[in-house]
């Protein structure tokens, strides 16, 4: 089970995207983070931390749950409900700038059905994609505005994000399907 | 979100929703955890996602009901799923056919759900032995009300944290109520504290059987209680003299604030509607700062929304000789 990342290596990563952030954007006013649940929550927040170490602003931070706008649910026939959890964007996103945050890009299908969850929730004027690694196969054409690492994978791999909040660890490994 | 040391099933086991009876309290918390997320649904601008998207839900009422059918049909709205209402008056029951006609009939257009309300017990156990359509009992008879005891699960715990360990008072028409029946299941397997008060000819016998306290006394079930919850007289079911009057009754049980007293400081007044001020429960007790009336009628809809979506996706279930 070969470690991609350790727990240093996410640090630097998240703290250089945070730096991309305020360099690409002007300004942080109207910037929002909305973290994809679960782990990309948790690095929503640690970006808003990130982002508040180096501008002494404080970015409102949301978690969206997809599972309600997931392509595939109800196509089969038989097999129990994905778990739904809750979504809380405590703030308005109608012409903010959101920074959509999820731990692994992969088909591009959670961020498809990210995308349209926010659209109910009113017209931001950009979305931009976090990603903290980025293993490649797409399924529909989706690409990350900021990547903390491009991870070449096979499609018989799978890609584990685990983090502090809620592994205890932190670390990316890349494991062989089935194994 | 409460109870988070509890554990939580990962799914429904069966394609129906027939009654609490038939459900372990990780099943419950499922519902009752999914609802938490179904809730924040209702507050947004567009309070509409696309998870139940070319699904049809038919809603079979058999008995006037405005709110549970109103619920039923805002969740199924608010989930994308098409919905179809049959109420009896404009049906073909009025012309003869039977229930399992109706159903059958139904069936034949391929509905993926049925929710069902009717006056005769077991009525949505019999639909569904013989429809493949998963049925939701919106109510059967005497018998059970399962979403409602969920909303009013949901209502309590969203207030008190937790059920476990809670008394609660149930007083009013035990013995015509599907709610009293399905609460009960749902709030001893959750570890409350149950006790149910009422006349003498309108407790059922047996009623001690579910582990409930049973009392005569309003003010020995209502004494320290962290919930109080009223139900309805049910005049229309009645076809003997259960007591001498709805005066009476008021006296002798209904909720005014000098009973509330007794209970809990922060104790929470329900009831499941319609209610009949003047008879179960007093105008000020309704209106009053300790009633959660409304909040049950807007927990009813996320509520109803968990079920259908836990239910929507088909439950592995064996099916003989397919």
């Amino acid at each position: 089970m070969p470690i991609v990342m350790d727990a240093d290596r996410i640090g630097r990563a998240l703290t250089r995207i945070a730096h991309e952030i305020v360099e690409r954007n002007k300004s942080l006013d109207g910037i929002a983070l909305v973290g994809i649940r679960t782990r990309g929550v948790h690095i929503a927040r640690r970006l808003a931390k990130a982002l508040q170490d180096i501008t002494g602003q404080e970015i409102p931070t949301g978690a969206l749950d997809i599972t309600l706008y997931r392509d595939d649910l109800m196509r089969h026939t038989v097999g129990p409900q994905p778990l739904v959890r809750l979504t809380e964007i405590p703030f308005s996103i109608d012409d903010r700038r959101i920074l959509l945050v999820d731990d692994v890009l992969y088909t591009g299908r959670t961020i498809r059905a990210a995308l349209d969850a926010l659209i109910d929730f009113g017209r931001p004027k950009v979305i931009q994609l976090v990603v903290l690694v980025d293993r490649g196969h797409r399924e529909l054409p989706i690409k990350a505005d900021y990547v903390g690492k491009n991870i070449p994978t096979s499609a018989a791999e799978s890609v584990q994000v685990r983090l502090q909040e809620t592994d205890g660890v932190d670390d990316v490994t890349l494991q062989q399907e089935g194994a | 979100m409460s109870d988070e040391t509890l554990p939580v099933a990962t799914a429904l086991r069966h394609k129906d929703l027939l009654a609490i009876s038939d459900m372990t309290p990780e099943e419950i918390r499922l519902v009752l955890d999914t609802a938490e997320a179904m809730k924040e649904i209702g507050s947004r601008t567009i309070k509409k996602v696309p998870a139940l998207r070319g699904k049809t839900v038919v809603n079979l009422f058999f008995e006037p009901s405005t709110r549970t059918r109103t619920s039923f049909e805002i969740a199924e709205k608010r989930l994308s799923a098409d919905t179809l209402n049959i109420a009896i008056a404009s049906s073909s029951v009025v012309k003869g056919e039977t229930l399992a006609d109706t159903a059958l009939t139904l069936e034949a257009m391929n509905p993926d759900m049925i929710v069902l309300r009717h006056s005769s017990s077991g009525a949505a156990h019999l639909l569904s032995r013989i429809c493949k359509s998963s049925i939701i009992n919106a109510g059967d008879g005497t018998h059970e009300h399962p979403t409602q005891a969920l909303l009013d699960a949901y209502t309590i715990r969203s207030r008190k944290g937790g059920i476990a360990g809670l008394k609660v008072a149930i007083v009013g028409d035990l013995l015509h109520s599907r709610v009293l029946r399905s609460n009960v299941h749902l709030l001893t397997k959750l570890g409350a504290e149950v006790w149910v008060c009422g006349p003498p000819t309108l407790i059922p016998v047996d009623i001690a059987r579910l582990g409930v306290k049973v009392t005569h006394r309003v003010d020995e079930a209502v004494e320290g209680a962290d919930v109080i919850m009223l139900l309805r007289i049910q005049l229309e079911r009645m076809q003997g003299a259960y007591f001498p009057s709805l005066r009476e009754y008021f006296s002798v049980f209904g909720m005014t604030e000098a009973r509330v007293k007794r209970a809990k400081d922060d104790v929470i007044i329900m009831h499941p509607g319609p209610m009949n001020r003047g008879v179960e429960i007093a105008s000020e007790v309704a209106d009053g700062p300790f009633s959660v009336i409304l909040d049950q009628v807007a927990n009813g809809v996320a509520v109803r929304m968990a079920v259908l979506y836990l239910l929507a996706g088909g439950v592995e279930h064996h099916e003989e000789a397919a």
